[in-house]
């Protein structure tokens, strides 16, 4: 299991940019942060979700 | 009138304490949008007596900005970053001001926001606040930074909130409420979503962390 956002997800082994995609995130609107470090937009596509991690996905929504 | 810096200052630390005033005035801080988010903040940051402030907008007050932005009809068609710093010299005349009128990109941002201790996401759209949110955690590791997401429409007050992410990563608003929803920005609920950014900046100042 993987903890995102505060609940237990079935997404190990899944890139985390399929998982952006699969939940319908807009990876141009998002920042992650996993285990308590940021992980870089250049990582999206090779970064494969463990088991036991915890996901922190801020999706930004506009107005300012 | 203010007869000196040491009366400015005085009437400071009697309302802050002498720690916490020595602080902020020796802080630097970057706000990155100057509309209903950054202008706020900004004068909130100025009366705290925050030392020097950098301001980033490539854009120009507008009539339509009037309605939650910091501006005034006179300063209709001025640089906001000129409006801006103009108005909050009235505030504070002794505070340090820089001033960037450019928009912010990947390519240009850390020489602008080089220095500073926290940074401030101020901008509007969902995709530029999303980039400079990553260029900051990713690339400037050791500065903080406030950003705010969710603040548009007549919902309730109280739902706009503080939450921390990382250490260096605190978000404020509801973090719902997209102004693309087709609901627009009330000058009260953003100017709630720039007081939680700037008393967090005051915080993370004193080093009183959200936990």
């Amino acid at each position: 299991m993987v903890k995102i956002n505060g609940e237990d997800k079935n997404a190990a082994g899944k890139t985390l940019a399929g998982y952006l995609a699969s939940a319908n995130f807009d990876p141009n609107r998002v920042a992650v942060e996993r285990n308590g470090n940021i992980v870089p937009k250049s990582q999206y596509a090779e970064l494969v979700l463990q088991d036991g991690d915890s996901l922190e996905i801020v999706s930004f929504v506009g107005g300012g | 009138m203010i007869s000196n810096q040491k009366e400015w200052m005085d009437a400071l630390i009697e309302r802050h304490g002498k720690e916490r005033q020595k602080r902020f005035s020796a802080a630097t801080v970057a706000v990155c949008g100057l509309g209903g988010l950054g202008s706020n903040i900004a004068i909130a940051l100025a009366r705290a007596g925050i030392g020097k402030l950098i301001l980033v907008d490539f854009d120009k007050v507008d009539l339509t900005n009037l309605h939650r932005q910091q501006y005034k009809v006179s300063q209709i068609g001025m640089d906001k970053t000129e409006a801006l710093a103009e108005n909050l010299r009235e505030i504070n005349p002794y505070i340090e001001l820089e001033t960037h009128t450019v928009r912010i990109t990947v390519e240009n941002a850390l020489p602008l926001l080089k220095n500073t201790d926290v940074i401030c996401e101020a901008f509007d759209h969902a995709e530029a606040k999303a980039m400079l949110t990553n260029l900051v955690l990713e690339a400037m590791p050791e500065t903080y930074l406030v950003a705010a997401s969710g603040m548009a429409g007549f919902g309730s007050a109280n739902t706009v909130k503080t939450r921390r992410i990382m250490k260096r990563f605190y978000l404020c608003g509801d973090e719902v409420s997209d102004v693309n929803g087709g609901i627009g920005l009330v000058s009260s609920r953003v100017m709630l979503c720039a007081a939680h950014q700037a008393h967090m900046v005051l915080r993370i100042l004193t080093e009183e962390f959200e936990t």
